[in-house]
């Protein structure tokens, strides 16, 4: 500790570290040696992110392959968006949402990292830099990630138009989302996003309430229905608004709905007790469900996926030793054991190649190629999820990626937005 | 008194009066300070603008949900009222030995030992379509399709409402009604008072002060709650503090003080109309 102390570390900095040497005197000096290895024995990161990324295994990992010690705190997404704004010195790394980066990062208390740093950048799905999964694609609605990733210069919080030197967030992982339904009480086939709005299933059904994606989710149906032509569905017009959210009232008062969810957990329930038959849904809820032996489905529709995605950015305070510690840390986190990781939760990692090498060729054919799996399927923690033979809902990574019409969003006219959204859940 | 008393006097205040500025005090200003302050997406300017309260009182979806928050705080008062009475009044002069009392008091009290929302979630299986009730209905044959009224609706909110808070009615009316001198009560009989007239004439309006205790706890509760709501209401109600809540995530304090300010003054005005009916402090 003297040692450190004498580099020129603060004290806190010390007794931080203090916590964790014990633990990492057994094994560490096996992980890979980088010139920065030395220095970050003892270095501490404070990580801030959502429940659906801030991973337990990834910290012990971490630790052991670096030497970097890990506090993640697991807040929800308003949450983290309070504290980059208004706490940006209680963390280090913040693990934002891509259509929240919009909102925080004009802030100015996170930094943009120099690409130069980042070993496999040129690696990171295309989605991310160019915007197009392949040279073809058209680039979807809403918050497109690319359109948030650069700045235009060190320190700069103006958001650029093409590919710079300043990147905001390394992608972590992101989804391709759309309706869950129970294929034990539908009882017809689901292949659009109006489906919800059958009256079959009155009273079975829900929506998320997040103003933010919510609105996104409705847009999807209301398009589906041809109730509304939207322009950009993630930066509707007032009058689009508008007419949106009385679509959703008028649905409303006639029983559509039979609750809005806010959590996770939430939507769980929901659909295991049968409470509803068609919702929205993340990915990992349908699996949640499954696992207790209840079928659920997370259902393919024609008009294609509402997509999201979060990334890691550093705190503005972030400088010498410690901000040599988080390059090493997003290096490290883009190597591939992660990328493995999270692809074997059915979210996708940003780096495909090094998150193969880490994963059986039967894992990556089951969860990245749409392949049917030739034996178990096991979860990260080993606990086995599918049987042989089973095949991924919506197909292959170039299968759901490639058909995102649009991501999660924030609009010009947020304020109005969110005015009209209560207005929907107070009628 | 001389100068020394009146120096010791204010030195014994003083610890408690610095908390109540600190803890107290302090943050109400800021907040009311703050609800005239300008904002936008990332940040909020100081400024002195009335238009947080402008967009906040002209909105009918305002008027809606504190139509509703009055609404689900008025019918669960009465609830809880009539209910916390009677469990009071059970305890209190029908049970006879001063041990069952005790230990039948501490029965209304276990459920307190597990957290709120454990006791309220609880009841999210139990009503739910699938759940505990429709199903043995069902299987009495007392109705042939689940009855969909019992879960996310506004009844499933009072009943939790009801669940969780008649115990701070029961608590006050239950300490009131302990002071009661009982000869009182065998002077009414004497004078030839029916049960009724008994109840009706001596024990409620002894009890006054503990019914104005407890309602105050009770409404002001349910005026300030927001998970009760969302939760039971499964997101299909709105009330005052989920209209904050939305605020706050969206870094829109200034509308979110604007709206606790008016709030606090609606709270305020129902205390001091309780306090009219009822001199705390001349009954105690």
């Amino acid at each position: 500790m003297a040692r450190t102390n004498s580099k020129g570390l603060g004290r806190r900095k010390v007794l931080k570290g203090a916590v964790g040497v014990a633990g990492a005197l057994a094994g560490t000096t096996l992980g890979a040696p980088t010139i920065w290895a030395q220095a970050t024995r003892n270095i501490t990161l404070r990580q801030i992110g959502t429940g659906v990324s801030a991973i337990n295994e990834i910290a012990e990992k971490c630790k052991a392959d670096l030497g970097i010690t890990l506090q993640m705190t697991a807040l929800d997404s308003d949450a983290v968006v309070q504290r980059v704004v208004t706490q940006p010195n209680s963390f280090d790394i913040g693990d934002i949402e891509y259509w929240m980066c919009k909102k925080v990062f004009p802030a100015n208390t996170l930094q943009a990292m120099n690409v130069k740093k980042i070993k496999y950048f040129d690696k990171i799905v295309p989605i991310f830099t160019s915007g197009k999964l392949k040279p073809d694609s058209v680039i979807a609605q809403g918050t497109a990630p690319n359109t948030v990733s650069f700045v235009e210069g060190a320190g700069s919080t103006k958001f650029a138009k093409g590919q710079t030197e300043w990147f905001t967030m390394i992608p972590t992982i992101y989804n391709a989302d759309t309706l869950g339904i129970r294929p034990d009480l539908v009882g017809r086939k689901i292949e659009n996003w109006k489906d919800i709005l059958d009256p079959r299933f009155k009273g079975k059904t829900s929506i998320l309430n997040i103003p933010s994606i919510g609105i996104m989710d409705a847009a999807m149906i209301c398009e589906s229905a041809g109730i509304v032509k939207y322009g950009d569905k993630g930066n509707m017009t007032r009058a689009e608004i508008d007419k949106t959210i009385d679509f959703l009232i008028k649905t409303k008062k006639e029983g559509q709905f039979r609750a809005f969810w806010k959590t996770f957990d939430e939507s769980v329930n929901l659909m295991a007790s049968g409470e509803v038959v068609i919702q929205s849904m993340w990915s990992p809820a349908v699996t949640a469900v499954r696992a207790k032996g209840i079928p659920c489905v997370y259902q393919p529709l024609k008009e294609g996926y509402r997509a999201w995605g979060g990334g890691l950015s550093l705190a503005k305070h972030l400088q010498g030793a410690q901000l040599d510690a988080a390059y090493e840390y997003i290096n490290w986190y883009l190597s591939g054991w992660v990328g493995a990781f999270l692809n074997r939760q059915g979210y996708y990692s940003a780096v495909l190649e090094t998150a193969k090498a880490n994963m059986t060729e039967d894992e990556w054919g089951y969860w990245m190629e749409g392949k049917p799996a030739k034996g178990e399927i096991k979860n990260p923690q080993g606990v086995v999820m599918e049987k042989p033979g089973a095949v991924r809902d919506g197909g292959s990574f170039y299968d759901r990626m490639g058909a995102v019409s649009c991501w999660n969003a924030v609009m010009d006219e947020d304020r109005y937005m969110v005015q009209k959204w209560n207005q929907f859940i107070a009628a | 008194m001389n100068r020394i008393n009146v120096w010791v006097t204010y030195l014994q205040v003083a610890p408690l009066a610095l908390v109540f500025l600190l803890f107290l005090v302090v943050p109400i200003v800021t907040i009311v300070v703050v609800s005239f302050f300008d904002y936008n997406t990332t940040q909020i300017i100081p400024a002195f603008l009335i238009q947080n309260y402008d967009e906040l009182l002209s909105s009918p979806v305002t008027w809606q949900t504190y139509l509703q928050t009055l609404q689900f705080a008025a019918i669960t008062w009465a609830i809880t009222l009539v209910v916390g009475f009677v469990v009071a009044y059970f305890l209190a002069f029908h049970v006879r030995s001063a041990t069952w009392q005790t230990v039948l008091f501490l029965v209304c009290t276990i459920p307190f030992w597990t957290s709120n929302i454990i006791r309220m979630i609880s009841w999210i299986p139990f009503l739910g379509r699938n759940g505990l009730l429709n199903t043995t209905l069902i299987g009495m044959g007392i109705i042939d399709r689940p009855l969909e009224f019992l879960l996310f609706s506004p009844f499933s909110v009072v009943l939790a409402y009801v669940h969780l808070y008649t115990l701070f009615m029961v608590v006050p009316i239950f300490n009131s009604m302990m002071r009661i001198d009982r000869s009182l009560l065998e002077a009414a009989r004497d004078a030839g008072a029916t049960g009724w007239q008994t109840l009706w004439n001596v024990v409620v309006p002894l009890c006054k002060p503990g019914i104005a205790i407890g309602s105050i706890f009770v409404v002001t509760i349910v005026m300030g709650d927001f998970v009760t709501v969302r939760l039971m209401s499964g997101g299909q109600s709105a009330s005052v503090g989920l209209m904050m809540m939305n605020a706050m995530s969206l870094l829109q304090y200034p509308a979110a003080a604007a709206n606790a300010v008016i709030l606090l003054l609606l709270v305020l005005l129902t205390v001091a109309a309780m306090m009219r009916l009822v001199d705390i402090r001349k009954e105690l």
